[in-house]
């Protein structure tokens, strides 16, 4: 690959991977969630994530010219070769933990994809005015729920805080100078402060922040993840519907 | 026949097949009816150009299966489907058959002119009683395109499709 395309490739990857991972994460609520407006809401969330991905790591595969296309690269890349944000890979944790995960990630995915719907390149502007319209939608409906356990019963407030608290670290990443989108970074505080002051939270007190997801360098909750994605597409090779 | 009769007589006899082909999840409408598909192109690769509604929707598969198996049908072997992102598909590009068919079959047709900022709806008609006194059950509900609503006059539960 020349350059620009070498450039382009590892771009669409990373815009793949985050909700590529993001989606599996959410997947294994199915079943298993609060109620079944959730398990709905939930499922409903991968779903759009997981389309966003066939497309990005479609692109990606197209840019590549190895003949790897979308499924060649979610099922036959090794954990090093991943490049998602760690945030996103974390475990669901209870549900505040995920709504918690939701709320930062999708109020910074909503940004990105305004910037990404305004790029030269068309293929990927194009995924990305798509993919925007959902996004608002799982934006708002983190937001909402942010609030409602904030502000709910003293148990719900404490899992959120303690929700918050331990996917704040993962959220550093999203806007570092090299690898990350440092140029959303105050539009994003903005957000943020906004919905938990609406839930009477406070923000979690600042942390070093946990990198190295953009390089290939995850926690070991990815590998975990992977094989329970990957399993079947490796085990039976070319296995069809 | 001139070049330009031709043009349109592709396109409209590819517009009847379609309209006849249901969408897999609300069967109510056509895939025509539901505004995905964009453009006939007739050179010499005939081009049928649809643009998929969610990007994650499992319909969409299908959705491109069956507009395949009627263009087979009618013919049309030749035909090449192309799918594009751009513009984004919205809700207002539903027809107004479309809408009052989703109506009849219960459920809510997204308001028009609403469908660029995918917010939620204003207000949200009871497609039952026509009341407006309705409100939300969960934000997301069977299918991608639809949210779960309850009237509060005939205490109804309906579905409503998304503003996008």
């Amino acid at each position: 690959m020349a350059g620009e395309e070498n450039i382009l490739f590892h771009h669409a990857i990373r815009l793949g991977d985050d909700p590529l991972i993001l989606a599996q994460r959410l997947s294994e609520w199915c079943g298993h969630a609060p109620m079944l407006e959730i398990d709905l809401a939930l499922a409903n969330i991968a779903l759009d994530l997981f389309g966003q991905a066939t497309h990005f790591l479609g692109l990606a595969g197209e840019v590549e010219c190895k003949g790897r296309d979308a499924d060649a690269l979610a099922f036959h890349r090794d954990v090093l070769d991943f490049h998602n944000c760690l945030l996103v890979e974390q475990p669901n944790g209870d549900f505040a933990q995920t709504i918690a995960r939701q709320f930062l990630f999708s109020n910074w995915q909503e940004l990105l994809m305004h910037e990404i719907a305004a790029a030269s390149e068309l293929r990927l502007s194009a995924i990305g005015a798509k993919a925007v319209k959902e996004i608002t939608y799982h934006a708002r409906f983190a937001n909402e729920w942010v609030v409602r356990l904030g502000d709910g019963t003293e148990e719900s407030r404490a899992r959120m805080i303690a929700g918050l608290e331990w996917m704040w670290r993962f959220t550093g990443e999203l806007f570092d100078p090299v690898d990350g989108a440092a140029s959303l970074k105050t539009e994003w505080d903005a957000r943020i402060a906004r919905t938990l002051a609406e839930a009477g939270l406070e923000l979690p007190k600042p942390r070093r922040a946990a990198m190295g997801g953009r390089k290939g360098h995850h926690s070991e909750h990815l590998g975990h993840l992977l094989t329970e994605m990957q399993f079947l597409p490796r085990a039976y090779p070319g296995a069809l519907w | 026949m001139n070049a330009a009769a031709n043009v349109v007589s592709l396109k409209d006899r590819v517009l009847e097949i379609l309209s006849h082909v249901p969408d897999p999840e609300i069967p109510c409408v056509s895939v025509v009816e539901l505004g995905i598909v964009r453009d006939v192109r007739d050179s010499e690769k005939p081009t049928l150009v649809i643009t998929p509604t969610y990007t994650g929707c499992p319909a969409t598969i299908a959705i491109e299966q069956s507009i395949r198996a009627a263009l087979d049908r009618a013919g049309l072997c030749g035909m090449t489907i192309e799918t594009t992102l751009s513009p984004p598909w919205t809700t207002d590009w539903i027809s107004e058959e479309g809408r009052d068919k989703l109506r009849a079959y219960g459920i809510a047709p997204p308001p028009k002119g609403e469908g660029q900022h995918s917010l939620r709806a204003s207000i949200v008609q009871c497609p039952r009683c026509g009341s407006t006194h309705t409100e939300e059950i969960s934000a997301f509900g069977s299918t991608p395109c639809k949210a779960l609503y309850r009237c509060t006059e005939c205490e109804e539960p309906f579905d409503l499709f998304k503003c996008h």
